[in-house]
């Protein structure tokens, strides 16, 4: 069962929309009248020096922080503000900076969580288990099962996650995000902390993901090589300001964006 | 409607017909409170520094008064008494220190309360073993404590004040004052206030964790013999002062965990409310309404403040 | 060896999740039934069962009831006491106004009364978190334990202010009240507790089980899976409680045939969470585990001196276990924080390697 929509948006059509968000918490201003869009079925790159504003941006789309100014428009529906639940419930799936996994659980639990929304058999039929609730849980287990295999987790599945390497937990924890079948999903520095060889492998998991299962992909990135490589188009903050916007070559070049990775007073 | 008049108007009626009995009741709030925000201070001591809530605090209040009545009955001279009792907290401090926080060190909190729950029946269990579980009668006079008390003829009647209480005030924050210039002035209550910020960066600049552990328990510890010693006049020192240390925690939910003005305006405010509830209002619900009263307070409050008056307000960052 | 998985192989996921997965499990499972169901009401003495192994598995039902709120979800409560005295006092009332239902019945219909009262004070938990919560329960504990002493209408205002349990019987057999045989009150406390057991270990494997993991683990995560914190936390509350509230039930109906609300009161928590402390947080057999040791300690301490023909005064012996007991929480919270369900764990592990050693 899909989660709810509003009007069906086609590939290329605007997917969620920032409009004049402004962020501050208390005296000091996080992200100042930023506006950008984000096309379904593109991979959308947002850069920026450190402190930027980048996990700020997120966590309000994601519904975590409220602007103070401004709205987002997701799928056709504005709101002022998001709830985490309504994120969720309308299809947009994120992962952190700092893993957030369920370290008391294992690899399966945890991707299987993300199937929560869509499990409905009640208090009385889980206390049974047997019958409907068991029959909704190994279905949901396929699904689960593919995403394992999509990511080559399968050794893994029933470690608890807090003995995973660093890697390996940002791969369950984009397992997890996966398995909420997203239609938005956000990536926070999915590739923070990793190797070479990770990062690749990581790349070309966000790849087929945004390949074979369609989904929108916003990612906060830092590495330049993977954001160039990547993304269809690039959104850069500065000091809570937004400096650029357009694909990757042209970002690129862009004299704003150069002088603010150089550090050049403005 | 006859109800609601007994909830709304009559007890303030009763406050005004009466205005003698209702000073007499702010005042035995307020020696109550005194006495709440005494416990209050010993659980803020030790969690300003170590981040732990000691549960064991109340029991701490109750060992040192009974050791103290302990010495005193086997013929120690009273102040003697006292010293050998002080040093027995300073003892206290260093076993806990030792077998307790440093095994335990970097585990999360919970872990640590819970391990000074441990800590509580162990010393209820040792307590009663050497010092029997009847109740005792506190050494004051022998400590020089005054006795009897002023009555005050005022407002068409008369106020009574114990002198005991009136002690326990001037006690009490003569202990706030000399506990609030130690943390504020002196290397040591710098380095504590370093500690309970961040053990981390306390250890990078060279604090030694484990003397400020053994440091603040001891204070706790002779915060716990004051209170133990204030407590006891008043009524005798048995083990069930340790469920009165319970009620310290709606006085640190008020006041907030790690802040000493706090304790102090929490355990009055406390002290306060469960003394005028219970006189005014419990005969409404039947008697023993302090048992409750100030969890129910330190509830509401929390519903609408859930870091307290003086707490530091937590942020979480993702 | 002898505990080899070598060549048991699943084929469907709902064998892979199955709560005895491994066949050695599912053989010691049957056989500890088989035994508790049979073997123990025929060979063991009164004092055995009435004295040991009734008490152990109602309070190991109390402590699946703190587990689940405070192991599995991660929400410290220190009103089990009042909770479980909510279900006896419930149980008694129900059984003076109908008498003609079956006992059994409404032990298990006093469970919800205890559920509503969870619900009750589980409602601070939209707001307070952590730590503050726990004194939210400290609340309900003490304002419940008042109840039971200045409600009378609760213990049908007896004088004594206490509550006696009236004769009533189960296929014609009496199981409550004085000519209950321990033997007969025995089995229905196993088969309640057996029956509650399974149907949590339901729960825990399922959606709720994962949900109420999650909050536990990461709260502001598992909002942006969708789970609803609020609705989650409070079923919580109410699943415990409802244990908690049948345990209280079944120990003042089928075990001790009278109460006061001193039965009910803190220090009755404390014994509870030391037994989910010490038998393991998140761990359905560490409830039993930990009420075993904390039930079955003050019974060694009392009959250990009597081999060494050392006579010591009851009240010393209560001390030394006051004393063993706080003892104990530390050594465990030192050496194995996750308690006596992962040294289990460990054993097991060992015994699925030997002879070998890794």
């Amino acid at each position: 069962m899909r989660a709810p929509s509003g009007p069906d948006i086609a590939v290329g059509d605007v997917l969620l929309s920032v409009e004049n968000v402004s962020l501050s918490f208390g005296g000091v201003k996080a992200v100042s009248d930023v506006s950008f869009d984000i096309r379904k079925g593109e991979i959308r790159a947002i850069i920026g020096p450190n402190g930027a504003g980048k996990t700020s941006m997120l966590n309000v789309i994601n519904g975590f922080y409220h602007p103070q100014q401004g709205r987002i428009t997701f799928k056709g529906q504005a709101r002022g503000h998001m709830r985490p639940h309504d994120a969720a419930y309308g299809g947009i799936a994120r992962t952190f900076q700092n893993v957030a996994l369920f370290r008391g659980m294992t690899v399966l639990d945890n991707i299987m969580t993300g199937r929560t929304l869509r499990m409905h058999r009640g208090l009385l039929w889980q206390l049974l288990r047997h019958g409907p609730a068991l029959a909704e849980e190994v279905e949901h287990r396929h699904r689960v099962e593919e995403i394992i295999d999509f990511l080559k987790i399968q050794d893994i599945r029933r470690v608890p996650v807090g003995r995973l390497p660093y890697g390996l937990q940002k791969r369950v924890e984009l397992g997890r995000a996966l398995a909420m079948e997203p239609e938005l999903l956000l990536l926070d520095e999915p590739m923070a902390g990793m190797n070479i060889e990770e990062k690749e492998d990581m790349s070309r998991f966000i790849l087929d993901v945004n390949d074979y299962y369609g989904t929108t992909i916003a990612l906060i990135e830092h590495d330049m090589g993977v954001v160039m490589d990547l993304s269809d188009r690039v959104v850069v903050l500065d000091h809570g300001i937004k400096i650029a916007d357009g694909t990757p070559a042209e970002v690129k070049k862009d004299q704003g964006v150069i002088d603010a990775y150089l550090g050049v007073a403005h | 409607m006859h109800l609601l008049y007994q909830i709304f108007i009559d007890p303030f009626v009763q406050m005004g017909t009466a205005p003698d009995l209702f000073v007499q009741t702010l005042w035995e709030g307020l020696v109550t409170g005194v006495l709440y925000s005494l416990i209050a201070l010993g659980f803020v001591l030790i969690f300003k520094a170590s981040g732990v809530f000691n549960f064991a605090q109340g029991i701490m209040v109750v060992f040192a008064a009974l050791a103290l009545v302990g010495f005193y009955e086997h013929g120690v001279p009273a102040y003697l008494a006292l010293g050998l009792t002080i040093v027995l907290m300073l003892i206290l401090a260093v076993a806990v220190e030792r077998l307790i926080l440093r095994p335990l060190v970097n585990q999360p909190e919970i872990i640590l309360f819970m391990a000074t729950f441990g800590l509580t029946y162990f010393l209820i269990g040792f307590g009663e073993l050497i010092f029997g579980g009847d109740p005792k009668v506190m050494i004051s006079g022998a400590l020089g404590l005054p006795s009897g008390s002023y009555q005050i003829k005022t407002l068409g009647g008369f106020v009574q004040m114990q002198k005991i209480d009136i002690a326990a005030a001037i006690i009490a924050s003569l202990m706030v004052a000399s506990l609030g210039v130690f943390f504020q002035k002196t290397r040591i209550g710098r380095a504590l206030r370093a500690v309970a910020d961040s053990h981390r960066a306390a250890l990078s600049v060279g604090i030694s964790l484990e003397q400020i552990w053994v440091i603040v328990w001891f204070a706790a510890g002779i915060v716990a013999l004051a209170t133990g010693i204030m407590w006891g006049a008043r009524s005798n020192v048995s083990f069930a002062l340790e469920i009165i240390a319970l009620k310290a925690l709606p006085v640190l939910i008020l006041g907030g965990f790690t802040s000493i003005p706090g304790a102090i305006v929490g355990g009055i405010i406390i002290g306060l409310g469960e003394k005028i509830g219970e006189f005014y209002w419990g005969p409404l619900f039947g008697s023993g309404i302090e048992d409750w009263l100030a969890y129910v307070i330190a509830l509401v409050f929390l519903l609408f403040r859930p870091q307290g008056l003086f707490g530091e307000r937590i942020i979480e960052r993702i | 060896m002898l505990y080899r998985e070598a060549g048991q192989f699943k084929t469907t996921y709902a064998a892979d999740s199955a709560l005895f997965p491994i066949l050695q499990d599912k053989i010691g499972i049957v056989l500890i039934l088989l035994a508790a169901f049979i073997l123990v009401p025929l060979t063991a003495s009164d004092f055995a069962i009435d004295s040991i192994l009734t008490p152990i598995l109602i309070f190991s039902l109390a402590a699946i009831g703190l587990n689940l709120l405070t192991g599995y979800t991660g929400l410290l409560s220190l009103g089990t006491g009042g909770f479980m005295g909510v279900g006896a006092y419930a149980c008694y009332k129900l059984a003076t106004f109908f008498p003609g239902i079956n006992i059994v019945v409404l032990v298990i219909f006093s469970g919800f009364f205890a559920a509503a009262a969870g619900i009750i004070f589980g409602l601070p938990s939209l707001r307070i978190k952590g730590f503050y919560l726990s004194v939210a329960t400290l609340a309900s504990q003490f304002f419940l334990s008042w109840c039971f002493i200045r409600v009378p209408w609760l213990y049908n205002y007896n004088v004594s202010a206490s509550i006696e349990v009236p004769t009533r019987t189960l296929f014609g057999i009496p199981i409550t009240g004085p000519t209950a045989t321990p033997a007969t009150r025995y089995i229905v406390v196993l088969a309640i507790v057996s029956i509650m057991t399974w149907l949590a270990s339901n729960l825990i494997r399922g959606r709720i089980g994962r949900t109420w993991m999650a909050v536990r683990d990461m709260d502001i995560a598992a909002e942006l899976i969708g789970i609803k914190l609020y609705q989650t936390k409070l079923l919580a509350f109410a699943v415990s409680s409802f244990y908690c509230g049948v345990a209280g039930a079944m120990l003042v109906f089928l075990w001790l045939g009278n109460a006061e609300s001193e039965s009910f009161n803190i220090n009755q928590s404390f014994l509870i969470l030391f037994m989910v402390i010490i038998g393991g947080l998140g761990s359905l057999l560490g409830s039993f585990l930990g009420a075993a040791l904390i039930w079955g300690l003050p019974i060694v301490l009392r009959t250990v001196p009597g081999f060494f023909n050392l006579s010591i005064k009851a009240a010393t012996i209560e001390h030394i276990t006051f004393m063993t007991l706080g003892a104990l929480i530390i050594l465990f919270l030192i050496a194995e924080p996750n308690g006596l369900a992962r040294l289990w764990q460990i054993g097991k592990q060992k015994l699925r390697v030997w002879p070998f050693p890794y």
